[in-house]
């Protein structure tokens, strides 16, 4: 996120698009709802009608996939009704002629055709972001599961640069991280392009720094995404360490997956159940979990903070940071003699830029906001202020695509993903606990009702749900949270595998996969199960 | 009164005012509660929560002011610059204590409250004994219906004990935003009910637990952590962060001995001021499940079985290294885990970097 979450409380408009916010992130949510009560102004656009979109002042129900098209037709409309912010721009940016020129087409009335948006709102949408003092945009994976990810972010970039809501308290552009630490992961490197603190692996000055720093030598070439590496098993690649990931249920195309996994000659996977990946795996080294652990994690608004062991674990189980060290030593690599969290978090620091003012000690304080470049700094709560990493922001001019697949006469249906309130991820953790569990105890596909007496299938009743790569029984469930045409599943049910459906394509450069699209057929299960 | 009485501050800058006897500063907008909890932390309240709006209701935490007919309610009133206050005086104290008696009347008498209920749960227990109440004095009706009825297993509804603060109500309000409890009748009839007087499931509730960790009398109380009570040893509160979204909530991890029996929201996170959700509040039975791994495992003519640590650590390194030596050391990927603490992911990166040269190295945010 480019501002800390307290201003989540402070803009006069919110623009929240692909964020179920009030189920993946509730406690966010009460501090936009917090907002609400002071007068600001709310946006909401999404497929389904989410719980937000009640409160929502203009609600966009935009058809999946169509973001880019109505985000230019917002940006067009602002351009034309003279809401943009000239200075900002003549300081601040490059490229806006271009993306004038580009932005011509993108009229809100072509827009409505195709994300089927009404001209008027989108019009409305655009009008009270760019009026507004302070205008913040929030979105999670329905912005970037898809493959036109990269272009849904830069179509938002172009909004907040054309309207100069950046840099400000109450502003900003607000990707919400969806686990705990999967900013953590990406701030230690845990990336391909990446090494510890976002320093690029193809910059000679960052592989001097890290042959140096740990006495080995390091590639001068980038990694393969995971994505990637999971289409090279068993040809180019024929190892994997998994820590701490369920990859056959989270990932897009289980049997694609599970298949990869199933080809490897050796495969190591840590972690705290015998999940379905561990299943497939030579050897499972038992992790300590949330409450047995010291370490840190790091948030959505980029704060570091400190995790605490309150309770032994169970059997032999070990902490990761042991359990990696003991592997490599046998290795014969160098640098694994860690006896303690401490000296693997301050090791991150030091080699890190956006650490740098950090260290095991201070972080148990949890108030900076990385970057902290050098001891003593305050840590940086709103980034971009004055100037971007690359100096000036760049408006890009990406275009309309359809997604990966489209419907058709075998697969006439919209499938979308993502989560519930009550669950996590592949629940391994909810799935194990009294509570979470009574309130979602099994999974459902939403259809609305029209579509429910339309397509002969009963409320409550099984339907078969199937992809042009694998087929899935579910339950029913009547509502009009789904417009017609469009189905929704979460992927947290082992029993209802949806990523078995999934997978139609990934992102040409993040390579993230289509999560949030895939044409189905549905049709009513003729056994029940 | 030692100065012109104006609230706009002294010659030096910040107004004061006197407490108790002695000068103290504040800064305008606050009120005399906020000013007195800063300096004696003995004013008492029942109905007052730090991140609500004040709402005047139990009248306990009323001070004197001088030229001030009778009490007011500290909560509720603006500190002005020369106020000259008086927290502690005897009749004040007598009026409290009725008060108090009042207050008990509603309640079962001599009940003690397992302070796992809630965080807040020992406020009433606490200021009866103080004042040396145990409800006897005022044979009153209990206001209130309990709901044991309500099979939803995170939240007891034991309103025998609710005294009509409406904290729960105003939680939910002002800081859920979800308006799933609300307030029926008046008086001894009055009754914390959800929209439909039902069960919370069904209802706007969210499970998020606010109300349970505001109840000042433990009316609401936390029924996963209630299921230890039996648990021998005190309860033991550790300062961790929620492990399920990236928003990082700071939470209390409740332990007795070795059980793990709740959570807790931290009233001073960062990142949630107080709240939790119901994944954060609810959802950590998980953690001591018998489902745990307890034992490496190595598979041995195609079964995983249960193996010593040194055993199944040779075996993973041998096979890194058959690969490494086989098929180049680009053949071997790992995967870092958005889940696990940096030290997790900063050590599979090194790994992959310090241990084979390359950087075939992600971690799980793509999917
Ligand atoms: S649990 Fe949360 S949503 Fe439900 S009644 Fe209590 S405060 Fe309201
Ligand atoms: S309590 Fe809920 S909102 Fe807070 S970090 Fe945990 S899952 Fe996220």
């Amino acid at each position: 996120m480019s501002n800390p979450l307290r201003d989540m409380e402070k803009p006069d408009a919110i623009f929240c698009i692909g964020t179920n916010m009030t189920e993946a992130h509730p406690v966010a949510a009460m501090r936009i709802k917090k907002a609400l009560r002071r007068g600001a102004k709310l946006i909401v656009a999404d497929p389904r009608k989410i719980p937000l979109a009640k409160k929502a002042d203009v609600f966009l129900q935009l058809r999946v996939g169509t973001d880019v098209a109505l985000l230019g037709a917002m940006a067009h409309v602002i351009v034309r009704e003279g809401l943009v912010d000239e200075n900002f721009i003549a300081k601040r940016t490059e490229n806006f002629a271009a993306l004038g020129e580009h932005l011509k087409e993108f009229t809100p009335e072509w827009a409505e055709t195709i994300t089927g948006v009404p001209a008027k709102d989108i019009e409305q949408a655009a009008i009270w972001y760019g009026e507004a003092a302070n205008g913040a945009i929030f979105y999670t994976l329905g912005i970037t599961e898809h493959i036109c990810g990269v272009d849904n972010v830069q179509s938002l970039c172009n909004l907040v640069l054309l309207t100069g809501h950046i840099g400000r308290e109450g502003t900003g552009i607000n990707p919400m991280r969806g686990q705990n630490n999967v900013q953590g992961a990406g701030d230690c490197g845990a990336l391909p392009n990446n090494y510890p603190g976002f320093q690029p692996v193809t910059d000679p000055a960052n592989q001097a720094k890290f042959r140096e720093a740990w006495g080995v030598e390091v590639d001068i070439e980038e990694g393969w995404t995971k994505v990637r590496a999971l289409d090279e098993c068993g040809k180019k690649i024929h190892a994997f360490l998994i820590c701490g990931e369920n990859t056959v249920v989270s990932d897009a195309d289980r049997a694609h997956c599970e298949h990869a996994l199933r080809s490897l000659d050796h495969m190591v996977v840590i972690d705290i159940f015998r999940t379905e990946t561990a299943d497939l795996a030579d050897v499972i080294l038992p992790a300590t979990a949330w409450a047995e652990t010291d370490g840190v994690f790091t948030n959505t608004e980029r704060r570091p903070q400190r995790v605490r062991a309150a309770v032994p674990p169970p059997g032999v189980a070990k902490p990761d940071w042991w359990i990696i060290a003991q592997i490599a030593k046998r290795l014969g690599a160098p640098g694994f003699d860690y006896e303690s969290p401490k000296e693997v978090f301050n090791e991150l620091c030091e080699l890190s830029p956006t650490y740098h003012g950090l260290d095991w000690d201070l972080v148990a304080e949890g108030r900076h906001h990385w970057p902290v470049p050098e001891k003593g700094h305050a840590g940086t709560p709103v980034l971009h202020i004055g100037e971007f990493p690359r100096g000036r922001g760049l408006f890009m001019t990406p275009s309309y695509r359809d997604p990966a697949e489209t419907i058709d006469d075998d697969y006439p249906v919209w499938l979308t993903t993502g989560r519930r309130l009550a669950h996590y991820h592949t629940r391994t953790m909810t799935g194990r606990s009294v509570g979470t569990e009574y309130l979602v105890p099994e999974e459902l596909v939403e259809v609305h009702p029209d579509d429910v007496a339309d397509w002969g299938l009963e409320d409550g009743e099984f339907a078969v749900m199937s992809s042009r790569r694998g087929e899935v029984m579910v339950k029913v469930e009547a509502t009009d949270k789904s417009p017609r045409g469009t189905v929704f599943c979460s992927f947290s049910f082992s029993e209802v595998p949806i990523n078995a459906l999934t997978g139609s394509g990934y992102d040409p450069i993040t390579d993230t996969a289509e999560l949030k699209v895939c044409p189905v057929r549905i049709e009513r299960a003729t056994t029940s199960v | 009164m030692s100065s012109d009485g104006s609230s706009n501050g002294s010659s030096n800058g910040s107004p004061t005012l006197t407490l108790d006897g002695k000068v103290v500063p504040f800064e305008t907008g606050e009120t005399l509660y906020e000013v007195a909890r800063r300096h004696t932390s003995d004013v008492p309240t029942l109905c007052y929560d730090e991140r609500l709006e004040a709402f005047g209701a139990c009248r306990l935490c009323v001070v004197e002011i001088e030229g001030f007919r009778s009490p007011v309610a500290s909560c509720t009133t603006h500190a002005a610059h020369g106020m000259n206050v008086q927290t502690k005086t005897e009749k004040l104290e007598k009026h409290r204590k009725t008060l108090m008696e009042l207050v008990c009347s509603e309640n079962p008498r001599g009940v003690e409250i397992d302070p796992m209920r809630g965080h807040a749960s020992q406020e009433m227990t606490d200021l009866a004994q103080r004042y040396a109440v145990d409800g006897t004095r005022f044979e009153g009706a209990q206001s209130g219906q309990s709901h044991p009825d309500d099979p939803n297993p995170m939240i007891l509804r034991d309103y025998d004990h609710c005294i009509s603060c409406y904290r729960c109500v105003r939680v939910c309000a002002e800081q859920e935003g979800d308006y799933a409890i609300s307030i029926a009748n008046r008086g001894f009839q009055t009754q914390i009910t959800t929209e439909f007087n039902g069960f919370l499931k069904g209802s706007e509730c969210t499970f998020c637990g606010q109300c349970v960790q505001t109840c000042p009398t433990g009316a609401l109380a936390d029924n996963r952590a209630l299921q230890h009570t039996r648990e021998p040893g005190e309860v033991e509160l550790t300062r961790s962060i929620c492990p399920f979204c990236g928003v990082g909530c700071s939470v209390d991890i409740m332990s007795k001995g070795d059980k793990l029996v709740g959570v807790r929201p931290a009233m001073d996170g960062p990142a949630n001021e107080g709240a939790l959700c119901v994944k954060g509040q609810f959802g950590w039975e998980w953690v001591q499940h018998p489902e745990r791994l307890k034992n490496p495992m190595v598979r041995k003519d195609g079964v995983l079985v249960e193996a010593s640590w040194d055993e199944a650590l040779d075996r993973a390194a041998e096979g890194f290294r058959r690969v490494r030596d086989t098929h180049g050391r680009h053949a071997i990927y790992g995967v870092a885990s958005g889940r696990a603490p940096h030290e997790s992911a900063f050590s599979v990166q090194k790994f992959i970097r310090a241990g084979f040269g390359t950087n075939q190295i992600d971690n799980c945010s793509r999917a």
